[in-house]
């Protein structure tokens, strides 16, 4: 008997994700796009014009990348940590652990789930910022990748939540004490190098700051870090991440007596 | 073909508690076999070795000639568990739960919405399949849980204490469900504390107590051990003392009734005979327990 090939397995196990956010689509996916009008109406309409141009962009529009980034990195960490803690609470990830589903499939069915939330969120949020700033999109490309990137990213990031989480309590302390104040901090309302020092060599620890200036440079050009050291960054933290979430999960951290 | 062959099995939890001692075990190949053992024995660890829910401390499995440690994924697909607790999503449906699972062994969606369906049938939730799985009565939980197991047709069922909590006509129907599925080759191994479902169901069995297996062998053979056998009886009128018949002790347990013991030689003839010749009315006669429950209660204490 040949081992069981992994396609139909991660296909399953993706869509049944992806089912699972679209079931509850107005607790998934309508509540980021009322933060983020907010934002728009808030900070782009009536704040944005005191403020002038930023960067050679109206700030509305300068704005508009790191609302985006927001999206998709709360949509896919918050999917996957969710989802994986509850079939945790529920036991219902035994009914993946005991059938022959390899470790790396599980990891990589629950992150394409996550991160295709993320991707929609982020795509829904763009669709709305029409609505208040026509943003230019000087390289589809560098905005794909960033958004792909970070989507894929704060996945697996979401996994490790939900794998280390040992209540529902538990699970939610990661987004509020490290995650929401990292994005906040990222430069998505200002541009970093308007930050006096410390605050500008201190921010450059945040990874969240080379995603969000990635997806700038995908709207505006110009970025401020180097497109390619922003990639680069990103995808060695992904890799390393993935590394650290299979290894718990071949251990059975959490899952396994 | 041994179809479950264990040696040697050994379990600490991390709590330092010793689950199981030595545990050694068979299973043949197209058996349906009782694993029988008190609270805390350890059957539930037994199981979850076997389907990679417990991590072992020793000791080796082998299924259907698939040794545990060297082909895990192989021994899983030729396994189907059916948990002692509920462990599906309360949030999704038993359709979707039992085609997801299908999916998971690698039947394409096609082929498992054929398979889901027949099964659902079969055990009486097809009109439940779109509700959530929350919705469900305990005895529906079960069976969600049995057709779940059954979706990639595995070679060998592993049910642990699948008729807990469900009521006599449908623990009947569940029994024949389980018969006709051993019929068509699947190998059985089930728990349960209902020891009358395990004479009833089972060829073969082993009674695991503190981690080892105390006792194994066909269920005839193993309700024939027994060396002493156990009634009660029930006089018309109260009787003061019965004065001894070959070999059988009579006690006085009640009003009218008494309980008597027979050694493996005794027969009910012999004890009704004497009864009779010291002119006593008996109204009624039965085994004061069940013979397999007899024997449990021998063997664990
Ligand atoms: N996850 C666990 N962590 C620590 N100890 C455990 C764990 N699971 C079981 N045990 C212990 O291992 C022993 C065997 O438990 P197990 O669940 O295998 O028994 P069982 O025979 O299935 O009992 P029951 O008939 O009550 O279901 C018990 O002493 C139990 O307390
Ligand atoms: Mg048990």
């Amino acid at each position: 008997m040949a081992t069981v090939s992994q396609w139909v397995p991660f296909r399953t196990l993706a869509w049944r994700e992806c089912h699972r956010f679209l079931r509850i689509w107005k607790q998934s996916l309508v509540p980021p796009l009322i933060t983020q009008s907010l934002y728009f109406i808030i900070f782009g309409a009536f704040l944005g014009a005191r403020v002038g141009d930023v960067q050679g962009v109206g700030y509305a529009q300068f704005i508009v990348p790191g609302m985006v980034m927001m999206g998709v990195i709360n949509g896919a960490f918050s999917n996957v940590a969710f989802s994986f803690f509850a079939a945790k609470f529920q036991r219902s990830i035994e009914e993946l652990l005991v059938s022959p589903v390899k470790p790396a499939t599980i990891l990589g069915g629950y992150v394409a789930g996550g991160a295709l939330r993320g991707l929609l969120t982020g795509l829904l949020i763009f669709a709305v910022s029409m609505f208040f700033a026509r943003p230019a999109v000087e390289h589809p490309f560098v905005l794909v990748a960033f958004a792909l990137l970070a989507a894929v990213l704060f996945a697996i990031g979401g996994f490790l939540n939900g794998l280390f989480a040992k209540s529902f309590d538990d699970a939610g302390v990661f987004t509020t004490f490290i995650l929401t104040p990292l994005i906040y901090l990222s430069g998505i309302f200002y541009p970093v190098t308007a930050l006096p020092e410390p605050w500008q060599t201190i921010s450059r620890i945040n990874p969240i700051l080379y995603l969000v200036s990635g997806m700038r440079a995908g709207f505006f050009g110009n970025p401020e870090i180097p497109v390619s050291v922003s990639l680069g960054m990103v995808a060695v933290i992904s890799v390393g991440l993935w590394m650290l979430a299979l290894r718990l999960l071949k251990q059975g951290r959490g899952l396994t007596a | 073909m041994i179809a479950l062959d264990i040696q040697g099995l050994t379990k600490q939890y991390a709590t330092g508690a010793k689950a199981l001692q030595g545990l050694s075990m068979r299973v043949e190949e197209g058996a349906m076999h009782a694993l029988l053992g008190a609270n805390g024995a350890g059957k539930t660890t037994t199981i979850g070795i076997l389907t990679g829910l417990v991590r072992k401390s020793g000791g080796t499995a082998t299924v259907l000639g698939h040794d545990l440690d060297a082909e895990p994924e192989v021994v899983r697909s030729l396994i189907g568990v059916v948990p002692q607790e509920f462990n599906f999503s309360i949030f999704e449906t038993p359709f979707d739960i039992c085609v997801t699972q299908a999916g998971f062994y690698g039947v394409p969606r096609q082929e498992a919405v054929t398979r889901v369906e027949a099964l659902l049938k079969q055990l009486g939730l097809w009109e439940k399949r779109a509700l959530p799985s929350r919705t469900l009565s305990g005895g529906m939980k079960r069976r969600l849980m049995i057709a779940r197991a059954l979706v990639h047709q595995p070679k060998i069922l592993l049910l642990d204490e699948p008729t807990a909590g469900v009521d006599v006509e449908l623990r009947r129907s569940m029994w024949e469900f389980l018969q006709t599925l051993n019929a068509q080759g699947t190998t059985i191994l089930l728990t349960t504390h209902y020891l009358e479902e395990a004479e009833q169901l089972c060829q073969t069995a082993s009674i695991i107590k503190q981690g080892t297996i105390v006792r194994e062998g066909k269920m005839a053979e193993l309700v024939a051990s027994l060396d002493v056998k156990r009634f009660v009886f029930t006089t018309a009128t109260p009787i003061a003392s019965v004065s001894p018949i070959d070999g059988i002790v009579c006690k006085k347990i009640g009003d009218l009734e008494w309980d008597a013991e027979l050694p493996q030689t005794g027969t009910v003839t012999a004890l009704l005979a004497g009864l009779s010749a010291q002119g006593i009315t008996v109204t009624d006669i039965r085994p004061r327990n069940n013979r397999l429950e007899e024997l449990f209660l021998q063997t664990i204490s």
